[in-house]
């Protein structure tokens, strides 16, 4: 391991491509945990996302009004709105609304840090859009269907749970795989208020370094990489799901 | 109030239901005893489905009462459970669980909704496939098996409930000519067996072998009706008469 390593030092003496998050254990430390926080972050926000997308869809065919209109709201403001834009409102106009808590050693810290801010809004920013997806997938499933569970004594949450979701996520899996994966390319703008995640760790790296041609290529292939395990998953998962001589 | 076998299991007094404008059932009113077979017939929208489907409470009644076992279903208090555990229903699509083999369909209501032992359930399951004779399609899915089979699996998902009343909303309408017998076949075992049935149908003479009274409906009212003998043979009724030369 060492000598591989060692080789990329080879390599810069060389030719001049300096990539020192191979051979120097300093930056090589600082890429793993950039890329370690870009896994966290991603799964984090997939998990969360989905969760306010079933929620969501559930509220959306609520019998009141207000909880229908409170949904709808939601997704507008978060579709119509860059995530930039929801990012930098949550950190700092939400983030200086909260009140401060106390540290142990007495000092005023924010509730929350930068990374809880970065899930909380692209959770919400992903989520808009799963509401969305899932309540096109359970409007394909047919009322006959849910009928057939209500004569059978089943709640309006155990249909659902047990037919409602299940055939809905079959429908809706190509068009949630899609935002998911665009969840985790926009995961990158936790950058913007300093989470230490792949592109901040890479930006510190090129300051220091100033090699930030190779950074860049370095981070295309990375995010190809990594978007690419997802999609493969994801597909994989979607072909499992297929039910024998349906759709 | 405390209903006993001798009282009817199902008893239908002067409903009356109707979407926003549309007046479907205009005052009807029948009674089914404990194992008693009866068919409703009668022409295309007069109120067939929605009158069995106001029984297990899938479609509300704006007038009228009725009785499952004592059980008030016009109650705005009604206990869906209670009810829907007494009365099954079979539909015109079978209407299966997709993502579920046919084996799963079956359990799926005992064991989540009655809350049942899994493994109990799987032994009764696999004797409710061979009662409507679908061994071996057990692991099938419903996307694998032919109209008449699913809808097999559909009676004996019923079935596993252990309901007291069945419902069968024109189950074989949807069917191929060839495979209407092999379900007709299940449901006359099953009336054989004693199993209280409410059947919508248009097979007139499969209603002449099993009904112990024949129902006929047209604009909301029930316009005749009488035990199979006297209603096809002696229709009094002009419009009995000419929706059975129609179908005859
Ligand atoms: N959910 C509904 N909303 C509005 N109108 C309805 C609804 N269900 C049924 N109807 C109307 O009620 C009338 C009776 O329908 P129903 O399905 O009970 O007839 P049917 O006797 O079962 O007819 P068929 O033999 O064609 O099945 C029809 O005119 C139909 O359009
Ligand atoms: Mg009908």
């Amino acid at each position: 391991m060492e000598l591989f390593f060692e080789w990329f030092r080879v390599l810069y003496d060389t030719t001049g491509i300096n990539l020192p998050f191979l051979y120097d254990s300093y930056d090589r430390g600082r890429m793993l945990d950039g890329f370690l926080t870009t896994i966290k972050l991603s799964i984090v926000c997939l998990i969360c996302s989905v969760i306010i997308g079933i929620v969501g869809a559930w509220l959306q065919a609520s019998a009141f009004t207000w909880t229908r209109r409170f949904v709808n709201g939601y997704i507008q403001l978060f579709r119509n709105t860059p995530p930039l834009v929801q990012l930098y409102f949550f950190y700092f106009a939400v983030g200086a609304l909260l009140p401060k808590v106390e540290t142990d050693w007495g000092g005023q810290a924010p509730m929350f840090g930068s990374f809880a801010w970065a899930v909380i809004s692209l959770s919400f920013f992903a989520g808009a859009f799963n509401v969305e997806i899932f309540r096109s997938g359970i409007e394909a499933v047919p009322k006959s269907t849910v009928e057939a569970a209500e004569s059978l004594g089943f709640s309006r949450l155990q249909i659902y749970r047990d037919i409602t979701l299940p055939l809905a996520f079959r429908v809706c899996l190509p068009a949630l795989n899609n935002n998911l994966v665009n969840l985790v390319k926009t995961t990158t703008l936790a950058y913007a208020i300093a989470v230490p995640e792949m592109l901040y760790e890479a930006n510190q790296i090129w300051s220091d370094n100033v090699n930030v041609t190779e950074m860049m290529f370095f981070l295309l292939i990375a995010y190809f990489v990594l978007v690419g395990v997802l999609v493969w998953g994801m597909n994989s998962w979607e072909r499992n799901m297929k039910i024998p001589g349906y759709g | 109030m405390n209903w006993t076998p001798d009282q009817p299991m199902v008893s239908i007094k002067n409903v009356h239901k109707a979407f926003g404008e549309l007046e479907v059932l205009k005052g009807v009113s029948l009674d089914v005893m404990k194992g008693e077979v009866i068919c409703i017939i009668g022409p295309s929208g007069s109120g067939k489905s929605t009158l069995i489907r106001c029984v297990n409470a899938l479609n509300d009644i704006q007038q009228g009462s009725i009785l499952v076992e004592g059980q008030e279903v016009n109650d705005p208090d009604l206990d869906k459970l209670e009810l829907r555990k007494k009365v099954g229903m079979v539909f015109q699509q079978y209407n299966l669980f997709p993502h579920k083999t046919a084996l799963e369909n079956i359990m799926m209501a005992p064991v989540r909704v009655l809350k049942r032992d899994k493994s109990q359930t799987e032994v009764f399951a696999r004797e409710l496939i061979k009662k409507v004779r679908l061994q071996g399609k057990e692991d099938s899915y419903p996307g694998e098996l032919s109209g008449g089979q699913q809808q097999r699996v559909a009676i004996a998902r019923s079935l596993a409930m252990k309901p007291d009343i069945m419902l069968f909303d024109e189950v074989t309408a949807a069917l191929d000519p060839e495979t209407v017998g092999e379900v007709l076949t299940t449901i006359k075992e099953l009336a054989e067996d004693g199993m209280t049935c409410i059947l919508v149908t248009h097979e007139m003479g499969f209603a002449r072998e099993v009904a112990d009274h024949i129902y006929f409906t047209d604009g909301g009212l029930i316009v005749e009706h009488g035990p199979p003998k006297t209603f096809f043979d002696k229709a009094k009724d002009p419009r009995t008469r000419e929706f059975l030369s129609q179908i005859l």
